[in-house]
């Protein structure tokens, strides 16, 4: 993308009404958008159900063509597709994860994931689509296989952080798990090589430039070297990881995050923030402005800077709580 | 749930007298304390100065007093000017949902923000920090237990 001018603007295209509480998460379906499939969008709410929507026609507005009710007995918090697009997974405030599939427009609840003991928060599938985390406001960070036949299989229970885990959020590239906590925190997990047990490889936290408040969310530009952290400190901060090193098989060594920028924003906690394709940032804040960052050009002796590349205020009457790109 | 309470002995202090007004500002009246028969502002827990609101910004910021420093009903007082907060606004931003009992930030446009007033509470940074948390707050309040209370709290405040 190339920005001639500063005169970036975001324009809103259309407002999808028809949830009856706060709209949590979004989630692109990422088979569709291209090659002449209209794009589909997932999102869920605080009215217990997930809306389908898409575009129709391919360039069109798009429309709810289902609602996937009836299932989740609580606030349903985030939504997840697998990376083929056939199962939609959805995580809620009633403790379990449900797994829909669907065929044609219908989709059906196929396996109920449970296990935490209360609410659970995020849900993420890894590259591969043959792992599945799950955490909660129990602290812990559950991992899942997935096995044949639509079964889904804890293989781990992972304990570490000292609060509610807002997020996980599996590596783009790497079978590594990445949580975010009220604790402040953002902690890395990873399998040992030899007993296939998972443990936390590294913490960030204040003592090493981390948050100072919760940690709402992270998120990995595409090729996995950079992650962006949103938080209730007002601050996004993007860090650098060594992929090289995280590739290296056998004995893991500690994932190097630092942090190379931040940013303050005026008055909202920062809610939720995504990398698109060409490494733009967008995010979402409890000021209801959605901002987009990029690498200035302008580079400095000891690493790269961000700038703010335009601010839409209001764009929403409330919180903004999720932010996507559509990577099509 | 604690048998015994917290603080059996309150000091007591007179009502105010009540004049007309709209707005946030009356919204401390005749919430009760979820112990005792005495409002909040009865218990000097809320007064009106500390209350601020911010037009412009469309904010408003409480500023609340337990009774007793380890007050743990602190959370339940906070989640009850929450409450009584959205529910007393303008009935332009009333939700259009019949369960109201829910905090339901949709329909409003104001941001509340509540805290503990410095140097009353023992662990105040712990309260604020949950009263301000907005997915704590909307998860709490679908647990009816909790719901029941809140509404009993403010059931006089509707009189």
């Amino acid at each position: 993308m190339n920005f001639v001018d500063d005169s970036v603007e975001l324009r809103e295209v259309q407002k999808l009404e028809g949830h009856t509480d706060r709209v949590w998460g979004l989630a692109w379906n990422p088979a569709t958008g291209s090659a002449g499939i209209p794009a589909v969008l997932a999102s869920c709410s605080g009215d217990k159900t997930v809306r389908i929507w898409r575009q129709n026609p391919s360039n069109g507005p798009f429309q709810c063509t289902a609602v996937l009710e009836e299932t989740h007995t609580r606030t349903v918090r985030s939504c997840a597709w697998s990376p083929s697009g056939k199962l939609l997974a959805t995580a809620s405030f009633d403790a379990t994860t449900a797994i829909w599939e669907h065929s044609g427009g219908d989709f059906e609840c196929v396996s109920t994931l449970e296990g935490h003991e209360n609410e659970v928060k995020s849900v993420s599938w890894n590259a591969s689509g043959s792992l599945l985390a799950t955490c909660g406001r129990d602290k812990s960070v559950w991992i899942w296989e997935v096995l044949p036949g639509n079964e889904f299989e804890c293989v781990s229970v992972l304990q570490g952080h000292t609060q509610d885990v807002k997020m996980v959020q599996w590596h783009p590239t790497v079978d590594v798990l990445f949580s975010c906590s009220y604790d402040n925190t953002v902690k890395v997990w990873a399998e040992d090589g030899d007993s296939d047990d998972w443990h936390c490889v590294q913490t960030l936290g204040e003592s090493n430039n981390g948050h100072s408040s919760t940690v709402w969310a992270l998120s990995f530009n595409a090729t996995g070297d950079k992650m962006v952290t949103s938080s209730d400190d007002l601050t996004i901060k993007i860090w650098g990881a060594d992929i090289i090193r995280m590739q290296s098989g056998g004995i893991f060594a500690p994932l190097p995050a630092i942090m190379i920028e931040q940013f303050f924003q005026s008055i909202g906690q920062v809610l939720t923030s995504k990398y698109d394709r060409e490494g733009v940032i967008a995010s979402g804040a409890a000021d209801d402005a959605v901002r987009l960052f990029v690498e200035s050009e302008e580079s400095k002796i000891d690493g790269p800077t961000y700038k703010l590349l335009t601010r839409k205020e209001k764009a929403h009457d409330m919180d903004v709580n999720s932010v996507q790109w559509n990577s099509a | 749930m604690v048998s015994g309470l917290i603080n059996a002995n309150p000091v007591v202090y007179e009502k105010k007298e009540r004049r007309n007004r709209t707005g946030p500002s009356d919204v401390d009246e005749d919430i009760k304390d979820p112990e005792h028969p005495y409002s909040l502002e009865e218990l000097k827990v809320i007064t009106e100065d500390a209350i601020e609101v911010d037009d412009q910004r469309s904010h408003v910021r409480v500023t609340f007093t337990p009774t007793v420093e380890h007050c743990s009903m602190a959370t339940v007082i906070g989640l009850c000017l929450r409450v009584k907060l959205m529910r007393s606004l303008p009935s332009r931003y009333k939700s259009s949902l019949s369960e109201l009992v829910k905090v339901n930030f949709f329909y409003l446009d104001i941001k509340v923000d509540i805290r503990v007033a410095p140097g009353t509470h023992a662990t105040e940074a712990a309260v604020n920090k949950q009263l301000n948390d907005k997915e704590r707050v909307a998860a709490a309040l679908e647990n009816p237990n909790l719901v029941d209370m809140v509404d009993e709290c403010l059931a006089p405040s509707y009189a």
